[in-house]
């Protein structure tokens, strides 16, 4: 195969010293970072879209290369997604149900492009309101691992990792390592509602994860979640508590998770994409649709179970 | 060197990357955070991976990293070292050559701005799945926006790729061979500058280049309206190494203004202490490439100073607002005025009145081709190649903006990739022109996303309301319509709009007694100029949504009210035209009476069921109709088409109708070829070029298959007739072409005709004709009185959906269209003008609103993906029009306006929804079916 050169010569003298690495351990990504004065990349699809320019500038530390922040495994504590791992490699991934919830969004976020190379730890970082992997990753108790090379790894839960807007907990020398799931929450079933106004590469207008664990037809756990209406996705703490113990019945839901409860626990905003008021009338609406989803799919896990066992 | 293993090497940006990119392996100087796109276009010359929005919203820099799809633009070339990147100019890849093939067959390339990202999507999918379904098709190519073709063609041409040449099963969609002389029109044949489209060879703004190239780029206002002050230019210039030269409205040679209408010219290219919208240029910096890339504009030395400005027209009318041109009291643009009968007197005699308001919102054009071009001196003649729809009229602005005499520029027209009537309105043109005139040297200009969404034109906002009155038997007997259109800064098409809309705003309807007036207002809003339909699909929403409440008020079905009260041959419209055998309305919505009933029982049965088990879905269906005068309004409009035959015997169509992928090439030719009498696979065609090719005029108003058609077979006639005419025969002759021969047959003689002994023209012709034609119009009078068009389209449409009524999410199943076209020259585009059509239809009554400041990229400003289109069935009606080519019609701006309509009725039909706002985004219609359960409509 022939080589062919390119404007090799002019271009070599004329760069400045800004500088690209694209290191292959995770001790060498943190020693760098250690220095300050990085922008890390990893899959691109919220640092690019955030310039005008044709190249990024200043110092770039390039995560792809690290192949211990891609897996999707299982770990003594539960389950490990390194924080590079990408939305595809998610949908990839053999996850129990508890997962189809996150699995579903990674469908939904973009298109096939944006998934192939976008990371699930790049969509906590970027911190926005509207981030689809949130209340998936919420409703599965995630925790986030964060390393330095001074002060070596350290866990939050998503909650507080997630500060406010595009703001996260993140020290100036640390990086998200992996989103961890603990084993009590790779229990039951789960699932994803998005509400947006076209089929696909949408900003949520709202969207919410419930998964929820089913004994003898009853509620034996709930945890719901919902985004885009307000600052931070949250958790919905009080109803979920309300739905323990409850029949599995998906005709009563609408009693059990109220449009008025719902909306108590958010601040929506006006945007282009839906009013607030509007999202605090859909916001029940796409919870009980979530949790329906879930409770049937739990339903049909333990009635497959069930099966298998005779 | 590895840039792997960090050292001091690896850790400078300035670096040679090895990249493997369709089998070939480059060594390129560039820095390794450069975005790949940048890198596969500007150093390797791969131009067929296109830009349209830097910003992973369009797709249509898809390309293949192993295999896998991603955006180019989002991906840092030193991401690809290692790795196998496939373009679509990759000649290894086995499923792309199929998907090309398939692609043209299909018809699924129109502008071809988005094809190679849709290939490319579409190979990724190919190898993962051998033969995929429709469904997997539209989650593969999900992430690649079209804004041409309603993705219909482009989902059937992937799904046939997959199924291989054997099993195809569905060969009358496809194209056809090439016919045989004499039978071009009708036949469904690929379009013949199909090639380069997917092949990714087309040559858009973006993708010429030139060494010693200079880079432009615009200063624009950030604010609605401001005045402003430039600081020390020169310092600043003299400062930047490799910036050549600042150019304000001071350096304008010629005029510092242009209008698409001669007599309201008012928009400059460089705002002169004021500007007027978010957006305005007030400067431009040229510069070599590197040095512009690298600027930080906001340090550009100018001081602004906001002004309060009018964003809405009723705030432009008030006593004291602001007033954004002289000698346009209270900010009025123009008025057009239709009126006949006594309006109010047949609204008092009626026994049902409705009445309605209509507000919609600006729309952005978004074709995924951002403008783009590049001008350079040839020989003391000003060469612009740049997106265009209308290559005469910007040589005309050229020549008077930089004070040059009209020989001493040619306008050379990029492939342009998708225009909808804002590449009518010259945008970077002067830019480029003044760059290179005040240089000596090639300039280039290419818009980002934001830019091309905040300086150039809109479709106008409408704040409208009606009132329509009918009698027992369900006559319409009539309606005042008034209009108020936001025309934003500058009049640009706003006078067209204002009069275009009290022509149209009956419907294609009897209205005896009929009142509508149509105002432009100015306000410091985006220009709003010219977006397919020119106003008319704005009425048209108001006065068939309407139509549904004047059924209902009579008691009568909603397609037979309107089948009832359809225009007539013979019948006289709103302006007392005298409609001709050609109008085919009532054909159009008669052929809809068989969908019409299946759909309204299926939506019973479905929202029967839904009722019962109390789910939250009701489905609905609606229908609208549309009619549209094709070409300018009273205004003269000639096209002229130059067809020459070769000493080499090669028939030459000079075809200046600009072919921005609705199929002009390849429908003109098609038109010529048969009045010719001469094979179309031999004709030669040279495109727009106004040193080459005389004026087609612009590529609007539905005007290009009627009115240069009508040039190009009186063109071919006339070539024709010289031929029988040296052969010394006449009239049903047989014509064949040899190596330099024509043959003339007629009956058992047989003339040969040795063209290579005749003498040839300066262009090589031995025969040439050059035949022009203009409409037969008339002006319209002080009530509007008058024959504005010489040729009508109509059309009618009925939409299936579902709404989901505790969402406010409303899912449009089925659209079946039925258009009148007179004669379908090329029954595959004209599918694909309908699909496309109502892709935009959708949006507008969907999803689109452009809010300054707000929507400036397309992931916040939303067009339909693929999974939002339904299944489109097109009837294509043909009752000629004595006036037309053929007897074809218009068809490109006609099918979007009975969409938005169509839904809106299905909306309303479904849930009891009244929208009074565009677009009907989830919250506008869950308030809306709110509003209606308490007013106790049935849902």
């Amino acid at each position: 195969m022939a080589e062919s050169d390119v404007g090799v010569r002019t271009a070599e003298a004329a760069r400045t010293a800004q500088r690209y690495v694209r290191p292959r351990d995770l001790s060498e990504a943190l020693d760098l970072l250690a220095g300050g004065g990085w922008l890390v990349l990893a899959g691109g699809t919220d640092v690019y879209p955030a310039t005008t320019r044709q190249e990024l500038p200043g110092s770039v530390l390039d995560l792809t290369a690290v192949e211990e922040l891609k897996g999707v495994e299982r770990s003594d504590g539960g389950l490990r997604i390194g924080a590079c791992a990408t939305w595809r490699a998610v949908v990839a991934a053999e996850t129990p149900p508890a997962l189809d919830a996150l699995r579903h969004a990674a469908r939904q976020v973009g298109g096939r492009q944006i998934q192939t190379t976008g990371t699930v730890g790049g969509n906590l970082c970027n911190a926005s309101p509207a981030a689809d992997g949130v209340p998936p990753l919420l409703a599965l108790d995630a925790s986030v691992e964060l390393a330095s090379a001074d002060n070596g790894v350290r866990r939050l839960p998503l909650a507080e990792f997630i500060t406010g807007p595009r703001r996260t907990a993140l020290g100036p020398e640390e990086l998200v390592t992996a989103i961890l799931i603990p084993e009590d929450a790779l229990t039951g079933a789960s699932a994803f509602e998005k509400l947006g106004a076209r089929a696909h590469l949408v900003i949520s207008i709202a969207m919410s994860a419930a998964r929820v664990t089913v004994q003898d037809g009853a509620i034996a756990s709930a945890a719901l979640a919902i985004g885009a209406c307000s600052p931070v996705a949250c958790r919905l703490p009080e109803i979920e508590r309300q739905l323990v113990g409850e029949a599995a019945d998906l005709k009563a839901l609408a009693d059990l998770v109220s449009d008025e409860a719902v909306a108590a626990a958010l601040s929506p905003i006006d945007d282009p994409r839906a009013s607030a008021s509007y999202r605090n009338q859909a916001a029940g609406e796409i919870v009980r649709r979530a949790l329906a989803r879930a409770i049937a799919s739990a339903k049909r896990g333990t009635a497959s179970m069930t099966e298998q066992d005779q | 060197m590895s840039l792997d293993t960090p050292g001091p090497d690896a850790l400078n940006a300035s670096a040679v990357l090895r990249l493997t990119v369709n089998g070939q392996t480059h060594r390129v100087a560039a820095a390794p955070t450069r975005r790949l796109s940048d890198v596969l276009r500007e150093e390797l010359g791969l131009i067929g991976t296109k830009v349209g929005c830097d910003a992973g919203d369009c797709g249509a820099c898809t390309v293949l990293l192993d295999g896998a799809p991603v955006c180019a633009c989002l991906t840092a070339a030193g991401q690809a070292e290692g790795r196998r990147v496939e373009t679509v100019e990759s000649a290894e890849n086995a499923a792309l050559e199929r998907l090309r093939a398939s692609f043209t067959r299909h018809g699924a390339a129109q502008c071809g701005i988005c094809t190679p990202g849709m290939l490319m999507a579409a190979a990724a999918l190919l190898e993962e799945i051998d033969a995929p379904d429709a469904a997997q098709v539209d989650a593969a190519i999900g992430g690649v926006l079209c804004r041409c073709t309603g993705y219909t063609k482009i989902i059937a041409a992937i799904v046939d790729a997959g199924r291989g040449a054997e099993a195809r099963d569905d060969r009358a969609s496809e194209a056809e061979a090439y016919p045989a002389a004499g039978s071009a029109v009708g036949a469904r044949i690929a379009r013949l500058d199909g090639e380069a489209k997917v092949t990714g060879t087309e040559r858009f703004g973006a993708d010429w280049a030139m060494g010693d190239m200079l880079e432009i780029r615009a200063i624009r206002s950030p604010y609605p309206h401001a005045a402003f002050e430039f600081g020390d230019l020169d310092g600043w210039r003299a400062a930047k190494d490799g910036v050549e030269a600042v150019f304000t409205a001071a350096d304008l040679p010629g005029r510092n203004s242009y209008g698409v209408i001669e007599v309201f010219a008012d928009q400059p290219a460089f705002a002169e202490g004021v500007a007027r919208f978010r957006g305005e240029a007030v400067a431009i910096v040229v510069g070599e490439p590197e040095a512009i890339a690298a600027l930080d504009l906001g340090e550009f030395p100018v001081t602004w100073r906001e002004l309060a400005p009018v964003m809405e027209p009723e705030e432009a009318r008030a006593d004291g607002a602001p007033q954004l041109h002289e000698g346009r009291p209270g900010n009025l643009l123009t008025r057009g005025f239709v009126t006949q009968g006594d309006v109010e007197a047949g609204l008092a005699a009626s026994a049902h009145v409705v009445e309605g308001a209509m507000k919609t919102g600006y729309v952005e054009h978004a074709y995924i081709e951002p403008e783009a071009g590049i001008a350079w001196m040839e020989g003391g003649v000003l060469t612009v190649r740049a997106c265009t729809q209308a290559p005469g009229m910007d040589r005309d602005a050229l020549a008077e903006m930089l004070d040059l005499p009209l020989q001493r520029v040619r306008v050379l027209p990029a492939a342009t990739g998708g225009g909808f009537g804002s590449k009518l309105d010259i945008s970077l043109q002067p830019y480029l022109g003044l760059a290179a005139l005040m240089t000596g040297r090639p300039a280039r200009m290419v818009y980002s996303r934001a830019e091309s969404l905040q300086a150039t034109t809109k479709r106008h906002p409408g704040e409208m309301t009606a009132r329509i009155g009918c009698d027992d038997e369900g006559r319409v007997t009539a309606m005042r319509f008034d209009g108020v259109f936001n025309t934003g800064a500058y009049a640009s098409w706003g006078p067209t709009v204002a009069n275009r809309v009290p022509v149209h705003a009956s419907g294609p309807y009897r209205a005896p007694n009929y009142r509508a007036e149509g105002l432009a207002i100015h306000t410091h809003g985006p220009v709003s100029g010219a977006f397919r339909g020119f106003g008319v699909p704005q009425a048209a929403i108001l006065q068939e949504t309407l139509f549904d409440q004047l059924a209902e008020a009579a008691d009568k079905d909603r397609l037979a009210f309107r089948i009832r009260n359809a225009f007539r041959p013979g019948d006289h419209t709103a302006t007392g035209q005298t409609l001709n055998d050609g109008c085919g309305i009532v054909d159009c919505l008669e052929a809809l009476a068989e969908p019409w009933r299946r759909a309204l029982a299926e939506a019973d049965t479905r929202n029967a069921k839904a009722r019962w088990g109390g789910a939250a879905d009701r489905w609905g269906v609606g229908v609208a109709s549309c009619w549209y005068g094709c070409g300018n309004t009273s205004l003269p409009n000639p096209s002229t088409i130059k067809f020459g035959l070769t000493s080499g015997g090669v028939p030459v169509l000079h075809q200046g109708a600009m072919d921005i992928g609705q199929g002009a090439n390849t429908v003109i030719a098609q038109i010529a070829a048969d009045a010719a009498g001469l094979p179309l696979e031999r004709i030669r065609l040279v495109d727009a070029d106004t040193a080459r090719t005389p004026d087609a005029g612009k590529t609007s108003a539905s005007r290009q298959t009627y009115v240069t058609g009508r040039a190009a077979e009186a063109a071919g006639r006339a070539l024709r007739a010289l031929i029988l005419r040296a052969a010394n025969v006449d009239g049903d002759a047989k014509l064949t072409l040899g190596p330099g021969v024509v043959t003339v047959r007629q009956g058992d003689a047989e003339r040969r005709i040795d063209l290579a002994s005749l003498p040839a023209d300066a262009e090589g012709y031995v025969f040439r004709a050059e035949e022009q034609y203009d409409p037969p119009t008339t002006p319209l009078d002080e009530n509007g009185q008058g024959a504005p068009y010489a040729v009508y389209g109509w059309g009618a449409q009925i939409a299936e959906l579902r709404v989901d009524t505790k969402l406010g999410t409303v899912f449009v199943e089925r659209l079946t269209a039925a258009h009148d076209v007179g004669r379908a020259i090329n029954p595959m585009l004209a599918e694909g003008q309908v699909e496309g059509g109502v892709a935009q239809g959708l949006e507008l009554a969907l999803m689109e609103e452009y809010l300054p400041g707000r929507t400036e990229n397309l992931h916040d400003y939303l067009i339909p993906t693929s999974g939002d289109m339904p299944e489109i069935r097109t009837m294509l009606i043909e009752r000629p029009d004595p006036e037309g080519p053929f007897g074809a019609k218009g068809l490109g701006e006609h099918a979007l306006i009975p969409t938005a309509p169509a839904i809106l009725n299905a909306i309303r039909h479904a849930s009891g929804a009244e929208l009074t706002q565009l677009p009907a985004l989830p919250h506008r219609v869950l308030a809306a079916i709110d509003a209606a359960r308490e007013q106790g409509r049935r849902i």
